[in-house]
């Protein structure tokens, strides 16, 4: 197996399937994607679409109830290809961390309350790296400054002392511990204020820049997307339906999903924009509908798309796919999108 | 002293609301003004703890304020002595509040019908439970839950967030309330829901008159949601800059509306990246229990002026029509009389 060393991690038809009273939830239903080094991917979604069971599942960190039922994640080191759905215990907790870093939602829910900052990062050290005690004390200090925090302060002080955004800081910098070359980031802004979310978000940003590592972050929010990804994919009732640079999803979306997020959202500079809202409620992934999972709310729903569920194809570009069997009437409508986009293009070149 | 301005359906006036006793008392809000027209929509936006859900819920009147005073339709609400005034249950009937998390706001063990009924049989707004019935129906199809049959007999955890919130709503309007108070009513609910809900709202307030607090942290939102209205940002407590939504949005004037407004992402690639940044001279958020002299800002503020911003506290001064601004700089560029 050979790759090139600038592909950290690549995902091929996974599925992940929960068990509960009902029936299966099938949360993941046959996500392929790579990630790349110094590149950020968005993963972008409503709840329950199964983009967080996804982040998780990469990392094989899934709850008891969930199982992988099919798909290979591999990890790229050296050019040689790790399986990472066949690691034994022991090897899977070096892969997470070393090599694969993953910081949660909710910067309070993931320390231990009654532990310093200082016995955390050194637990973390301990369950998954070889460091000796000074060296770690020493890489914390750094990486605390570099995520701009008084050092000093910060170590000796309890997680409850902190507040969110300085919280969300010190979980980045632990993540950074080990130096992994992959990071996922699960809402990595939500419940911030806005300032404080500016601050991390350019940090995210000059992390991205000066370390380069592949960034996966999951998101339902469309502006941190906007400001932090490189790519972006949409995820909708377990599977993505689009997928491409940022520019692409954002001024000439082809998926009617992606299509519909995008004009449901405001933006806070400018002028009125009437919105538009997705009709209906993402489906039950115990019984999803049959064809397509979004055609109950699509607006250009044939019938095709109840009978018969769209792959993922490239459209426009190598770089672009989605998961449709209406792109040009869905591109039809992005016409004032892609006017936009032109006007700002037009901006830069003069 | 007992009247209201006739100009506002829903006034507060000098409000403020301490917790917490001796040496851990805060003012979580201090000094409040301001007016809500019949019929318009004013927004309260700020950050967590500024004390915006703390004035949302004195204007509600589910809690007394400590001292100043909220005006329902030109009377007091609190007499002088912090007593209930005469026409309290009028007002506490006509004020409503919508709260912002749709799981916990409504009783896990009753069906929809019932969760709707109640108020209406209670308040008697209808005299049975055949009226109850047809008000209900009435009431679901308003905020959009229809076929009315699929939600009349389901319980709430049947429901979606989205749906849940509709529910909020029709018990809000199930006593034919003329302010509604809505408290991050939608920041708990998925993108491709909100602006249902959100428009299914501002529907209300176009044909049943409804007049709006509106309360949130997400700017985009309260743009959308009060274009034809106003904004009052809140930091630490008080009210820093109050006017039109367009004017507020395009042109802000208080240094810590142009600092959100600059930090803000928006769903544009292009045009979130070249946003040009207000640098803040620090990052932290005074605590309520050391607040800075002078006015709250200036440690933060670029516009900083020792000797006025750290000494003199601004007041919410007229700057033009309808526009307040309380920043000693900003006043006076703006040519406000100090």
């Amino acid at each position: 197996m050979e790759k090139q060393s600038s592909v950290p991690l690549t995902v091929e038809d996974l599925w992940v399937e929960y068990q509960i009273e009902r029936g299966v939830v099938k949360a993941v239903r046959g996500v392929s994607l790579s990630l790349v080094k110094g590149e950020s991917l968005a993963l972008i979604g409503e709840s329950g679409c199964g983009k967080t069971t996804l982040g998780v599942a990469l990392i094989r960190l899934l709850v008891q109830a969930a199982r992988i039922t099919r798909g290979e994640i591999t990890y790229w080191r050296d050019n040689k290809g790790i399986d990472v759905l066949s690691l034994k215990e022991r090897e899977l907790r070096r892969f997470r961390w070393r090599e694969c870093a993953m910081v949660f939602q909710s910067a309070l829910n993931a320390f231990n309350p009654v532990l310093r900052i200082w016995d955390q990062i050194l637990d973390t050290s301990k369950a998954h790296g070889g460091m000796s005690t000074s060296q770690v004390r020493e890489r914390a200090m750094q990486l605390l400054e570099y995520v701009q925090l008084d050092p000093k302060r910060v170590i000796d002080a309890y997680p409850h002392e902190l507040s969110g955004g300085m919280r969300q800081r010190v979980l980045l910098a632990m993540s950074l511990l080990l130096d992994p070359q992959v990071l996922i980031l699960d809402e990595p802004t939500t419940a911030l204020d806005i300032l404080t979310q500016r601050t991390i978000i350019d940090l995210l940003r000059r992390l991205k820049e000066e370390i380069g590592f592949a960034m996966l972050f999951i998101s339902h929010d469309l502006a941190t997307a906007a400001e932090l990804a490189d790519r972006v994919a949409t995820m909708y009732a377990g599977s993505i339906v689009e997928l491409g640079p940022v520019d692409d999803i954002f001024y000439r979306p082809a998926h009617p999903y992606t299509l519909g997020l995008i004009r449901a959202v405001p933006t806070v500079t400018g002028e009125f924009e009437a919105l538009v809202s997705i009709p209906g409620a993402p489906p039950d992934l115990v019984d999803p509908p049959p064809g397509c999972k979004f055609h109950p709310r699509c607006p250009y729903v044939t019938e095709q798309c109840r009978v018969e569920e769209p792959q993922l194809k490239t459209h426009y570009s190598e770089t672009h796919s989605v998961a449709c069997f209406n792109v040009q009437r869905v591109q039809q409508d992005t016409l004032d999108l892609q006017e936009r986009y032109a006007k700002y293009a037009g901006g830069k070149a003069s | 002293m007992n009247a209201g301005s006739g100009e506002y359906l829903i006034e507060a006036r000098n409000l403020v609301r301490m917790f917490g006793a001796r040496r851990e008392r805060v003012t979580a809000v201090d000094d409040v003004s301001f007016g809500i027209r019949q019929g318009e929509v004013v927004c309260l936006v700020g950050e967590s703890g500024c004390g915006k859900t703390t004035t949302g819920k004195m204007i509600t009147g589910l809690l007394k304020p400590t001292s100043g005073q909220v005006f329902y339709a030109g009377k007091s609400v609190w007499t002088p002595r912090g007593d209930k005034g005469e026409d309290f249950k009028t007002y506490r009937l006509g004020v409503q509040i919508i709260h912002q998390d749709p799981y916990a706001s409504l009783n896990p063990s009753h069906t929809i019908y019932k969760i709707l009924s109640t108020p209406l049989l209670h308040h008697k707004f209808v005299a049975n439970t055949y009226e109850a019935l047809d008000r209900v129906i009435e009431l679901l199809n308003i905020v959009g839950l229809s076929p009315v049959e699929d939600f009349l007999y389901k319980y709430p955890h049947q429901l979606s967030g989205g749906q849940r919130q509709r529910v909020s709503v029709a018990r809000a309007l199930t006593v034919n309330p003329r302010v509604i108070v809505a408290d991050e009513a939608v920041s708990m609910v998925d993108v491709s829901i909100r602006v249902g809900l959100l428009n299914m709202m501002a529907d209300l307030k176009r044909n049943l008159g409804v007049t709006y607090l509106f309360i949130t942290h997400d700017l985009a939102v309260a743009k959308f949601f009060a274009w034809e209205g106003r904004i009052a940002v809140m930091y630490v407590g008080s009210i820093v800059e109050f006017a039109s939504t367009p004017q507020l949005i395009n042109d802000p004037l208080h240094p810590y509306s142009k600092a959100l407004l600059a930090a803000v992402p928006e769903a544009d690639p292009e045009l979130t990246r070249s946003k040009k940044r207000v640098e803040l001279r620090s990052q932290d958020i005074p605590s309520l229990l050391a607040l800075p002299s002078g006015c709250r800002f200036h440690p933060r503020c670029p516009y900083f002026e020792p000797g006025l911003c750290d000494v003199k506290r601004p007041e919410l001064l007229p700057v033009g029509e309808n526009r307040y601004v309380a920043c000693h700089i900003a006043a006076r560029e703006a040519g406000a009389p100090t």
